[in-house]
């Protein structure tokens, strides 16, 4: 008996299982919603709500938010849009986002969702904090003018490396990204380039060190088609390669 | 020499006039020229709000970032940017000598982008004046002029240029701002489809290029002596050249020669830059005037870019562009040429130059091969250093263990020829403007004096008539004389 209960998003039938959050279910069918703190493999952290969605006339995070029989879900609509554009907004003056000379351009899930949800200026005013690059590690930089606290590190550090090498530290608006070591840099942490963390951040704060612009510019994972397709979307759609 | 004009001696009293900003040039300066109440001119000066700001703000950067990051310094020439960085990057991460295929590509890449800014320049910003005269109605005087009464020189710029930055894309990934150097080499070769793509007009640029030569021999030709006396005096040129002495535009070791040809070093290491050459701060400019330390301070200012390279160089590598070089040298019986409207005429051999080279490297299957980058052992100090479009430009990091960039000193071609601009525009008040009443016409004798230097100042040029001009004439008493105002259109009005 074919009983898997399902939801509707934007006009399309989407099945779910039991416990399974929206934004997981849709990306098993295919459909993308967008998100940056949010990775599949990660227990949810719902902190940058760039999946809020439309369920039933409430906005709430697809990443947080079970889903349920019959619920309708509207997620690539003007009004979701113009909501998600004004948080990536705050997200971009928050840090400093030299996309020009960032390392990870054309392949950074923040610019990406940006260009996807149609975001053309930064919209506020830029706060330009002054925010240290701490390239102590023999491997890796981190650049906190990037960081935008998605905590995808810290998880990877804490779940799975077993480490605990990241932190958040402060509140609101001071909140910022630590490291566990005796100094605060990631050179005396027991941090490692093989190690999960390494591989997690959704913008260029963790890079690897001494590579600079060796992908040219055209052949970056979302230079060609949009996050849409190319993102975790497509992983998640097995055996199809991101053509749907 | 016209040092009397750099300062008045009193310059209380005296009328103020202000051209600003200059049209025609990239960037935004002002030239500055005191009268007395007989026209008779006291002071000139070039002022220019050079943004330095790049230097403080790429401290504490990765530098794997620089070739990239440093590029957006300028939208004029940013692959001269992009390439002096990537060099200085090379000696950082301990590369001593390029792939062949790295260095090929990124030669191939600088004469793209030399030969797209001198059409530019001569073209659009330049032959307006020599083609029309300094004094020609300046509703005329412009490119659409040049369109209009020589459409095909027009087209031929327009083609040249439009060549040029595609084998800026071709070898950048993308025609500005792109990304093809990196430290130690390039992140991409080129595919066999884009090498038959552009060699397809190659030896149409070469033709046109000799037609441009051509074009501006003939023009200087035409009244040889004028065109020597306009902005000209005698300086000491610096440039790179080759390790045969041959004319060189991306690599090798720095040559200076004094007026009369002798030099002052020559083959010198550019690691040693800053024993070789000091900046001078005066309290009236923003941009320093460098010198040549051996030559002292006083007599060792010198100029780069063509007119320097052309006089340097023992000969050119390629046969058509040596061909005009004999020639050019000629004009003053094989002493360095030193007029200032020479400069266009050099600019034209070297963009010849730079599409026979770009034909012989296209030619050459390196460009295809797979081995792009070469790295040793890391330094902390890194000078990189390249002929730009207009002259020789340094980019010197100094990193710290970590990789970041702790100090940055970057000399731009502009900045050497800061004190010959100087020089070029109190020559022609002097002889030109001095005991008259201005005009439209006399000023832009200042602003052709200048744009022979093709200088960078960092973004105006290029809206060629568009600029908007302010001319101010005020009476000793502080109240405003007369006021000429060039609007966007390009028409020039007294207003009060
Ligand atoms: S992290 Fe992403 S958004 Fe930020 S500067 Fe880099 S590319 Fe741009």
């Amino acid at each position: 008996m074919n009983t898997r209960k399902t939801f509707r998003m934007d006009g399309r039938t989407i099945p779910f299982e039991d416990g399974q959050s929206i934004i997981d279910a849709a990306l098993a069918a295919g459909e993308y919603i967008p998100h940056l703190c949010h990775n599949p493999e990660f227990t949810p952290h719902g902190s940058c709500r760039v999946c809020t969605v439309d369920v039933d006339g409430r906005m709430v995070s697809a990443c947080t938010q079970p889903a349920a029989e019959g619920q309708q879900v509207v997620n690539n609509s003007d009004p979701v849009n113009h909501y998600r554009r004004r948080l990536l907004q705050m997200l971009f003056v928050e840090g400093n986002h030299v996309c020009p000379g960032c390392e990870k351009s054309g392949a950074c899930q923040l610019q990406a969702v940006a260009y996807y949800t149609g975001m053309l200026a930064p919209h506020f005013t830029h706060f330009f904090p002054r925010r240290e690059v701490d390239a102590s590690h023999p491997d890796t930089v981190i650049d906190f003018n990037r960081c935008i606290l998605c905590e995808l590190c810290v998880r990877a550090s804490r779940d799975v490396d077993g480490k605990n090498v990241f932190s958040i530290s402060g509140r609101g608006i001071q909140s910022r990204l630590i490291i566990n070591s005796n100094t605060g840099r990631l050179g005396d942490s027991d941090y490692d380039r093989a190690d999960k963390a390494a591989s997690v951040c959704p913008v260029g704060a963790i890079l690897p060190k001494h590579q600079g612009y060796e992908v040219p510019i055209g052949e970056r994972l979302y230079d060609q088609r949009p996050i849409s397709v190319v993102g975790d979307v497509a992983q998640a759609k097995q055996g199809d390669n991101g053509d749907g | 020499m016209t040092d009397r004009l750099e300062t008045a001696a009193n310059p209380e009293g005296l009328n103020r006039v202000v051209i600003e900003p200059l049209t025609r040039v990239e960037g935004h300066g002002k030239v500055t020229l005191l009268q007395d109440d007989d026209h008779h001119i006291h002071q000139v000066r070039l002022h220019i709000a050079e943004f330095r700001g790049f230097e403080k703000f790429i401290q504490g950067r990765p530098y794997w970032e620089l070739p990239v990051l440093v590029q957006r310094l300028c939208g004029i020439c940013p692959v001269s940017h992009h390439l002096a960085a990537a060099k200085a990057t090379d000696a950082l991460v301990g590369c001593e000598a390029l792939t062949p295929t790295a260095e090929k590509i990124r030669r191939l890449m600088h004469y793209g982008q030399v030969l797209q800014s001198h059409a530019l320049h001569f073209f659009h910003l330049s032959s307006p004046d020599l083609l029309f005269g300094f004094d020609d109605d300046i509703a005329h005087r412009n490119i659409f002029g040049v369109i209009e009464d020589y459409p095909e020189i027009a087209r031929q710029g327009v083609l040249l240029r439009k060549f040029g930055q595609e084998v800026i894309r071709v070898t950048a990934g993308k025609r500005i701002h792109g990304t093809g150097a990196i430290p130690g080499g390039v992140n991409k070769p080129v595919s066999g489809e884009e090498r038959d793509y552009l060699l397809a007009d190659v030896r149409q640029m070469i033709e046109w290029g000799q037609q441009a030569v051509e074009l501006t021999r003939r023009i200087f030709m035409e009244s040889p002596d004028y065109h020597r006396e306009f902005a000209g005096f005698d300086s000491n040129m610096l440039s790179l050249v080759a390790q045969d002495g041959a004319f060189e535009l991306y690599h090798g070791g720095l040559r200076a020669l004094d007026e009369n040809g002798a030099t002052l070093f020559d083959h010198a290491d550019c690691q040693d830059y800053d024993r070789l050459l000091h900046e001078e701060v005066r309290s009236w400019s923003y941009m320093k005037f460098p010198f040549i330390v051996k030559a002292g301070q006083r007599d060792g200012w010198y100029r780069v870019g063509p007119l320097a390279r052309v006089n340097n160089a023992d000969y050119f590598p390629t046969p058509l562009a040596e061909q005009e070089a004999q020639s050019f040298r000629e004009l003053d019986a094989g002493r360095p040429v030193q007029a200032s409207l020479a400069y266009h005429w050099a600019r034209m051999i070297e963009l010849l130059y730079c599409a026979e080279a770009i034909g012989i490297l296209l030619e050459d299957d390196d460009i295809s091969g797979t081995e792009l980058v070469r790295r040793g052992e890391m330094q902390h100090r890194g000078v990189g250093v390249i002929e730009a479009p207009r002259g020789t430009l340094f980019h010197h990091y100094e990193i710290n263990d970590d990789g970041l960039v702790e100090k940055a000193n970057l000399i731009v071609s502009t900045t050497h020829n800061n004190q010959a601009m100087n020089e070029a525009i109190r020559q022609v008040a002097n002889r030109y403007l001095d005991g008259k009443e201005l005009n439209e016409g006399l000023l832009n004798h200042i602003e052709v004096a200048i744009r022979a230097y093709d200088p960078c100042l960092s973004c105006a040029t290029h809206a060629l008539g568009k600029m908007p001009l302010e001319v101010r004439l005020v009476s000793s008493g502080g109240e405003l004389v007369d006021r000429l105002v060039k609007s966007p259109a390009g028409e020039v009005a007294h207003g009060s």
